[in-house]
């Protein structure tokens, strides 16, 4: 896929201003690079969901079912009258255009189709036709448009360019949530079998094995066993991590990716060592399972049901265990989904505990119903109340900075807590420019199930406000690593850093923990995670390392 | 050429032309009485229906945009305004939403430069071109109560001592202009439509998603404001005998007062157009904005239950299942299970695929 992508400088002649033309009258073109595959149909198939089929997003005919404009129009209609959020969405945009140039795939493509009002406005026109009588009346002059097969069409090539990631909802007088239109629009499509494969064979295989890359149980306790050995050889202490154990106080939950792949892996080996540790000096006793060996969530980008079977397992397995509550890894949307909807959906938890730090005494309060706690808030509880011992100098050589993943920041409001984490493991840390962090975090161009290989351009044009960004403290102080907690930005991150911003690595905060984080027998711990040498510690020199 | 605004334009004419010729044949009771009573009443049933409507949507999830930190560890400062974890909180994001467009203050404007360098600056014009028009509307509609009441209440005059108080005059022999005494609020209004239409004809990102129903209550503002001035500070229309045509639909005693020009009915009927238009419009956004889920909901979801009213049972791959389909494999890999295979391990049954029934 490599020799097709275009360079940089071809990638940056970016036109921002719209063709002459009323949105409606502007071609579709499904462009490659652009799109991801169709859906698997055994993975349709394996969740039992409707209309799986082999179909190829730019031939002609998708073979939909004869009744296809029927199922989109009920789904509609039902979906209007279960999500308020839907409806009042589809009635009061004013189309002020605020929202015009706050999406990445906007900035990054220039294809106005992409502004995230005129994304909504493709399922409003249909919505206007179908559900207003003005609108029907009045027709394309009112902005209203029957439902046809181009029109189904753009729906599922915008709706998949578009991550979910809420930062329009942030700058829209009225809350207008495209995140929210695009659920509902794929909600749709999947009616009509119309997911994409990236989206639908690892939600088969979540339900399946319990995580989206389908480890099966013996595979997963190897793989964990494989950084244990990697985790002795380079700080010279063996981990003993525990599966699917009875009793055990905590369960642990964390996205798959971070079992199965670089800069991932470094995460996972630094909660290992995290949870070594707090073992070895506290006894806390805290278990992995091989059954909900997922955190993240691709149900949550097919369909609000696909979302709760999935996230099921959870609950159940903590049940099962009898642990007295659950802690969550460094994901993005998997803790949107436990934030927002996990109580709500397979809830109450009454069989779990409300969370408190057994070595800090710290309430978990903000945690009490839902009863499962971000690992950076529990960190921050452990360092703020030094149980942590810390040598951040093994992290001197990295200049840090910190991406804000979108869920954890606009579902969530998760800010704070991850800074505290690596200002205290980490000398050098140095924050994006104030629009581009926070509440004002731009995706990383690849989220809601759009980290396939097909659609690298989607995916490097969508990443470059936040790869422009990165530069920017790059170029500024030095900025040698992207820290953040989610999997997907470590699965999709380092393209995109080295297709932009080349020198600049990606890591999650539990790495840099564990970096810093000095271990009872440990050796000399002249080299981080990775095994690599950390300059100023390497064996024989004493050159002095730099002051904080 | 722009059909958008182009008929929106047509349409609002012609609307003035309907009224300049129905009180020319005489229709003044259609003009005056009859047609406001019916746009007010589609106003009311209308707009109360779709806020029914709306609210007869369920909200299955609480989904708030939280913009800011969330209330977590009692040390790590927390955002009242921006992630808010009580109703009172809520209220008081509400409130600035609403009274001060708080979301639409933060517009930046992007703009991509050599480098290339990707930068993002405050854009302030819409919030000011947006509260300029609507506190000068309000003002407007409150200055107008002085026809619905008598006697006048006192925060209807003072609004307009307020909205009158710079004088704004030209007095020369044969040109004079600003008595009676020129009210801000009619030249802000009018200014302020005026940037709002200009900026979705000359953005071109604007241009592009505007709709005819996006120009057409532009140009009845600007068609209401602009009668309204004309009748005020050129044609010096008899407002007594408007007010007694205004007191007489109030009291519903309604007479249609002799002297009252042509140019009232237009005014009038653009206002009845505006009112029978509004709740098939995106004007609702008057109404919808407080129902808004990604504002009006606490943030605090992990400390306090939201129940969904339709949450229906949902078929699930269960541990058991689990467990059967990888029983050996753990066994062999030294993972714990919950059930050990029989003594004499007949064949396995085919892998069960049946959904927990609900």
């Amino acid at each position: 896929m490599a020799e097709e992508i275009p360079k940089p400088e071809q990638l940056i002649q970016i036109d921002h201003r719209p063709p002459n033309m009323d949105w409606m009258e502007t071609p579709l073109n499904i462009r490659k690079g652009m799109y991801c595959y169709a859906a698997n149909p055994k993975s349709v198939e394996y969740l039992g969901l409707p209309n799986a089929r082999p179909w190829n997003p730019v031939e002609d005919d998708w073979a939909l079912p004869e009744n296809w404009q029927d199922i989109i129009h009920q789904g509609f209609k039902e979906r209007l009258e279960r999500f308020r959020s839907f409806k009042v969405f589809m009635d009061i945009c004013v189309r002020c255009g605020a929202c015009a140039d706050k999406c990445h795939y906007f900035i990054g493509t220039g294809d106005p189709k992409n502004m995230p009002v005129v994304r909504a406005e493709l399922l409003r026109s249909v919505y206007r036709n179908d559900f207003t009588r003005v609108g029907k009346i009045l027709g394309k002059l009112n902005g209203a448009r029957p439902m046809g097969l181009d029109v189904l069409k753009e729906w599922w090539y915008y709706l998949f360019q578009c991550s979910e990631c809420r930062r329009c909802s942030v700058f829209c007088p009225y809350g207008i949530d495209t995140a929210e239109i695009t659920i509902m629009g794929r909600e749709l499509l999947n009616l009509i079998g119309l997911n994409i494969d990236w989206i639908a064979t690892p939600v088969a295989n979540c339900y399946r094995t319990g995580n989206h890359l389908g480890i099966q149980p013996h595979a997963f306790k190897d793989m964990l066993d494989f950084f244990v050995d990697d985790i002795e050889e380079i700080t010279g202490v063996r981990m003993q991590p525990q599966f699917n154990k009875k009793g055990a106080d905590i369960l642990f939950i964390t996205p798959s990716g971070d079992v199965f792949a670089d800069p991932g892996t470094y995460t996972c080996a630094g909660y290992m060592v995290l949870f070594h540790y707090l073992q070895e000096k506290y006894g806390l006793d805290i278990t992995w399972s091989t059954y909900a060996s997922e955190g993240g969530n691709f149900g949550f980008f097919t369909s609000h049901e696909t979302m709760k079977r999935l996230n099921s397992k959870m609950y159940a397995e903590a049940k099962r265990l009898g642990v007295k509550w659950i802690l969550g890894g460094e994901c993005g949307h998997m803790w949107r989904v436990i934030n927002q909807y996990m109580d709500t959906m397979n809830g109450p938890a009454d069989f779990l505990e409300e969370p408190v730090n057994p070595i800090t005494g710290t309430k978990f309060e903000n945690a009490k119903s839902t009863k499962m706690v971000h690992i950076t808030e529990f960190t921050a509880d452990l360092i703020k109340h030094g149980k942590l011992d810390l040598d951040p100098s093994r992290n001197d050589h990295l200049k840090v900075t910190f991406h804000d993943s979108c869920n954890p920041a606009r579902g969530m409001g998760l800010f704070d807590e991850p800074r505290y984490v690596i200002k205290n493991v980490c000398n050098h840390f140095y924050d994006m420019p104030a629009n581009t962090i926070r509440e004002q975090t731009f995706c990383c161009g690849s989220g809601s199930g759009l980290n396939a290989g097909e659609d690298m351009e989607l995916r490097l044009t969508g990443g470059l406000p936040r790869a422009n960004a990165v530069n920017y403290v790059h170029e500024k102080h030095g900025v040698n690593m992207l820290s953040t907690i989610c999997a997907i930005d470590r699965a999709a991150l380092p393209a995109l850093m080295e297709y932009w911003v080349p020198d600049v690595d990606v890591c999650g905060v539990h790495e840099l923990v564990a970096n810093a984080l000095n271990l009872e027998g440990q050796n000399d711990r002249t080299t981080d995670l990775r095994g690599e040498d950390i300059p100023g510690l390497a064996s024989d020199s004493e050159e002095e390392t730099d002051e904080g | 050429m722009n059909a958008r605004y182009m008929l929106s334009l047509i349409a609002v004419i012609v609307l003035f032309l309907i009224a300049w010729a129905g009180t020319a044949i005489g229709l003044q009771v259609v003009f005056g009485i009859i047609i406001p009573y019916l746009a007010l009443l589609t106003f009311f049933v209308g707009f109360v229906y779709k806020i029914v409507d709306w609210s007869r949507s369920a909200v299955p999830f609480r989904i708030p945009t939280t913009g800011g930190q969330q209330k977590s560890l009692p040390w790590i400062k927390h955002s009242q305004l921006d992630c808010p974890a009580t109703k009172w909180q809520v209220v008081v994001r509400m409130a600035l939403e609403i009274l001060t467009f708080r979301s639409l203050f933060r517009n930046t404007r992007m703009r991509l430069k050599e480098g290339p360098r990707i930068s993002y600056q405050l854009e302030i014009f819409l919030w000011v071109g947006a509260l300029a028009f609507h506190y000068a509307f309000l003002t407007v509609l409150v200055r107008h109560l002085r026809f619905f009441t008598e006697p006048v209440p006192f925060l209807v005059a003072l609004v307009e001592n307020v909205d009158s108080f710079f004088k704004i005059e030209f007095l020369y022999p044969n040109f004079y202009f600003g008595l009676p005494g020129v009210f801000l609020s009619g030249v802000v209004l009018l200014v302020a439509v005026t940037y709002l239409f200009a900026r979705r004809l000359f953005i071109r990102q604007v241009r592009y998603i505007s709709l005819a129903a996006d120009f057409f209550p532009l140009f009845l503002i600007f068609g209401i404001a602009l009668t309204g001035i004309l009748m005020r500070y050129v044609l010096k229309v008899d407002v007594t005998a408007v007010k007694e045509l205004t007191m007489g639909l109030v009291t519903f005693q309604p007479a249609i007062p002799a002297g009252v020009g042509t140019v009232f009915y237009a005014h009038l009927f653009f206002v009845s157009v505006l009112l029978a238009y509004f709740p098939f419009s995106k004007l609702m956004h008057l109404g919808g904005v407080f129902l808004s889920p990604t504002r009006n909901l606490t943030t605090d979801t992990r400390a306090r239950r939201h129940v969904n009213p339709w949450n229906y049972p949902v078929p699930v791959h269960t541990y058991q299942e689990y467990e059967d389909e990888f029983r050996e494999k753990m066994i062999e890999a030294g993972l714990p299970v919950d059930k050990m295979p029989e003594p004499v391990p007949a064949e396995e049954p085919a892998e069960e695929e049946k959904p927990a029934e609900e």
